[in-house]
């Protein structure tokens, strides 16, 4: 199994500000209904986006220039409350290769790292200086290097903040973790031997 | 040296170090359910792997199942397009499935506990993240995606960091009519939504140590909604007469010997936490959220924050919450108008949560207008209502009496809110659109707080209405 290494992240960003947007707000319960994740890209955000008549709303992934970005901004404590993946599978299926936030909460980080996104951290006031400037300019690049840890943005760089176990297998191509656990498995037999609380 | 729970259950089950620096740690148990694992068994096939210890994982159906409708087919032909796939992928697997026929069906963290499959000094993943649920048997439980889901599917483990520990402690005697819920929703509204990222909650103190455990469980699966992903009780001797005698318990002959080993994973005195807290259960009174997230919340006979009294990211969220729950900053939830009641979920579905609104529901009856329904988390808990007859009680005060499952805790099934009515819930979110109507408004409280706004139609206090004393 070859996966990317994943170093850098360029593209437009759309900024979602506000906090603790939880996982149902970005992606509806109703949108579980599925045994595959294919199609999910659409209903990021869904009611959020659209009224009930399916009237789009203001919300900044309804702009134009979201179409085609490959960033997306946030607030803190992004992606709480549940635990599912469909969460950041719909933001990586709309087109979001790397989330910017203030923080984010844990199972969704783990999530999004599983399938290679890279959720990276930045300061309070690096994030609303990010953020104005993404909505002043839509159709500016962003750049998330987690080579150098920085979000690079209108010719300001920001110090970027990110778990080492998250950098290092996103950057060796190793995020798919399934490989790397088989590789272990004999001394999980041995261990699961020894741990027989279940009979 | 002395250690915390959290420290020696994740000794225990450390496979190795990972080159990321990360353990591999073996998961001693998994639970699934439908919604989050047809896609895990379909990425095993695509990599042509199998269930590695089919036997270490317990499948049931909670999420999707419908409670008003207990033949099949269901008139939901997606709902049967996923228990049919659950039904198929544990059949080729080897997995046991406490199906919708075997009368022990449930939610996946009441099935867990009452078949004795939860016990203590146990690493438990599930695809939910209410799976902290089972540390109320001082057990480290967790949620994980569909991916992680793949690999505990495949291997038993799962690529992880350990987790600070704080000590989260509430000493004395809680009110009447102050119960668990208002416990743990206290504890979100001080310590934040996102108070927890990082750590594992212990709960402790003389407030746990008087609780059932079903109490336990009630706070242990809400530390995800303060931003813990795992929650625990050490356990002690009321968790192991719970768990005796169930169906996956341990033998008799060898049951001194385990109570021991039990006992022994609780919390060594003098071990060192990453942070201690402390709360008077005294000053707890009956909570009720106001807003959009489960910090959002406030003693019944508070008012809500005013906008001045606010700043920052709580003062956007606020403003966010008040908009979309049609309330006035500054002025009292009380009196709110309700228009769902909801009593069940995996928070406060479980037969002590029924049996307690049961003593009080005699002479009253639910309001003209109220839709109020009663979801028994799983079948034990449903027959073991019906044999003391609870059911009749609930349908004689105007209740809908359903099957077990999820239902309106995340409106996956049938049962939906419309339009922006507001529902009292003894669920666990109040998010935006959580039960299953974008504009709908939920109002999380205690089963007895529910049963009050089903009565009078609005968010009331509950030891008024029942001359709780």
């Amino acid at each position: 199994m070859s996966l990317a290494k994943i170093t850098r992240i360029t593209g437009r960003a759309v900024a979602v500000p506000g906090d603790d947007i939880d996982t149902d707000r970005i992606i509806p319960a109703r949108y579980l209904r599925c045994v595959t994740f294919d199609g999910l890209g659409e209903h990021a955000f869904r009611d959020e986006r659209f009224g009930p008549d399916e009237s789009p709303k203001n919300h900044p992934l309804n702009l134009p220039s979201a179409k085609g970005a490959g960033i997306l901004v946030a607030g803190f404590n992004f992606g709480c409350g549940s635990s599912r993946e469909h969460a950041p599978q719909s933001l990586w299926r709309f087109g979001f290769h790397a989330i910017i936030a203030g923080s984010f909460a844990e199972i969704f980080f783990g999530n999004s790292t599983g399938i290679g996104v890279p959720c990276v951290c930045l300061s309070k006031d690096d994030l609303a200086a990010l953020t104005s400037w993404v909505q002043a300019n839509p159709q500016g690049e962003v750049t998330v290097d987690l080579e150098a840890l920085k979000v690079n943005a209108g010719g300001k760089s920001y110090a970027a903040t990110m778990p080492e176990s998250a950098r290092s297998v996103l950057m060796g191509g190793k995020w798919d973790s399934v490989a790397e656990l088989l590789e272990g498995a004999s001394a999980v037999d041995a261990l699961a031997k020894s741990i027989q609380y279940i009979r | 040296m002395a250690k915390t729970l959290f420290q020696k259950v994740w000794d225990a089950h450390a496979v190795r170090k990972l080159p990321n620096g990360q353990t591999q740690l073996l998961i001693g148990t998994h639970l699934i359910h439908e919604v989050t694992s047809p896609q895990a068994f379909g990425m095993l096939r695509d990599l042509g792997l199998k269930v590695k210890f089919p036997h270490r994982t317990f499948a049931t159906v909670d999420h999707i199942v419908p409670t008003n409708e207990l033949k099949e087919p269901y008139s939901d032909s997606l709902a049967q397009e996923m228990i049919e796939a659950l039904r198929r992928n544990t059949k080729e697997s080897g997995i046991r499935l406490f199906d919708t026929t075997s009368g022990l069906q449930g939610i996946v963290h009441m099935v867990g506990p009452e078949q004795g499959i939860t016990q203590p000094g146990m690493t438990i993943a599930c695809g939910d993240s209410h799976t902290a649920t089972h540390g109320a048997f001082g057990a480290i439980a967790f949620g994980i995606g569909t991916t992680q889901v793949r690999d505990v599917l495949a291997t038993q483990t799962l690529s992880l960091s350990p987790l600070k520990v704080r000590r989260i402690e509430v000493n004395g005697k809680l009110a009447p009519g102050v119960y668990a819920k208002d416990v743990i929703l206290h504890i979100i509204r001080d310590l934040g939504v996102n108070g927890g990222i990082g750590f594992a909650y212990e709960y402790a103190g003389t407030t746990f140590d008087a609780f059932s455990l079903e109490e336990r469980m009630t706070v242990c699966n809400m530390s995800i909604e303060g931003g813990a992903r795992c929650g625990y009780v050490n356990p002690d001797q009321k968790t192991c007469d719970y768990i005796k005698g169930r169906p996956y318990a341990p033998k008799d002959s060898e049951w001194a010997a385990v109570e021991a080993k039990w006992k022994s994973f609780a919390s060594d005195p003098g071990c060192t936490y990453d942070d201690v807290r402390v709360y008077d259960a005294a000053k707890i009174r009956p909570t009720v959220t106001w807003g959009i997230t489960p910090g959002q919340a406030i003693f019944i006979d508070e008012s809500m924050p005013a906008l001045e009294t606010l700043q920052g990211g709580d003062l956007g969220t606020a403003e966010e919450a008040y908009r979309h729950m049609k309330l006035t900053p500054g002025k009292p939830i009380r009196g709110t108008k309700v228009d769902v009641a909801f009593l069940g979920s995996c928070t406060n579905g479980r037969i002590s949560d029924l049996r307690e609104v049961a003593k009080y529901l005699p002479g009253h009856k639910v309001k003209a207008g109220v839709k109020a329904i009663v979801v028994p988390g799983s079948q034990l808990t449903s027959i073991q209502a019906q044999k003391e007859g609870l059911d009749k009680i609930f349908i004689a005060a105007g209740f809908e009496w359903r099957g077990a499952g999820c239902s309106m805790c995340l409106a996956m099934n049938p049962d939906k809110l419309v339009g922006d009515q507001l529902c009292a819930s003894s669920s666990n979110r109040n998010f935006k659109g959580r039960q299953g109507s974008a504009t709908g408004r939920t109002v999380l409280m205690s089963p007895l707080m529910v049963a009050a706004a089903a009565i009078t139609g609005e968010v009331t206090d509950a030891r008024e209405i029942f001359k709780v004393s």
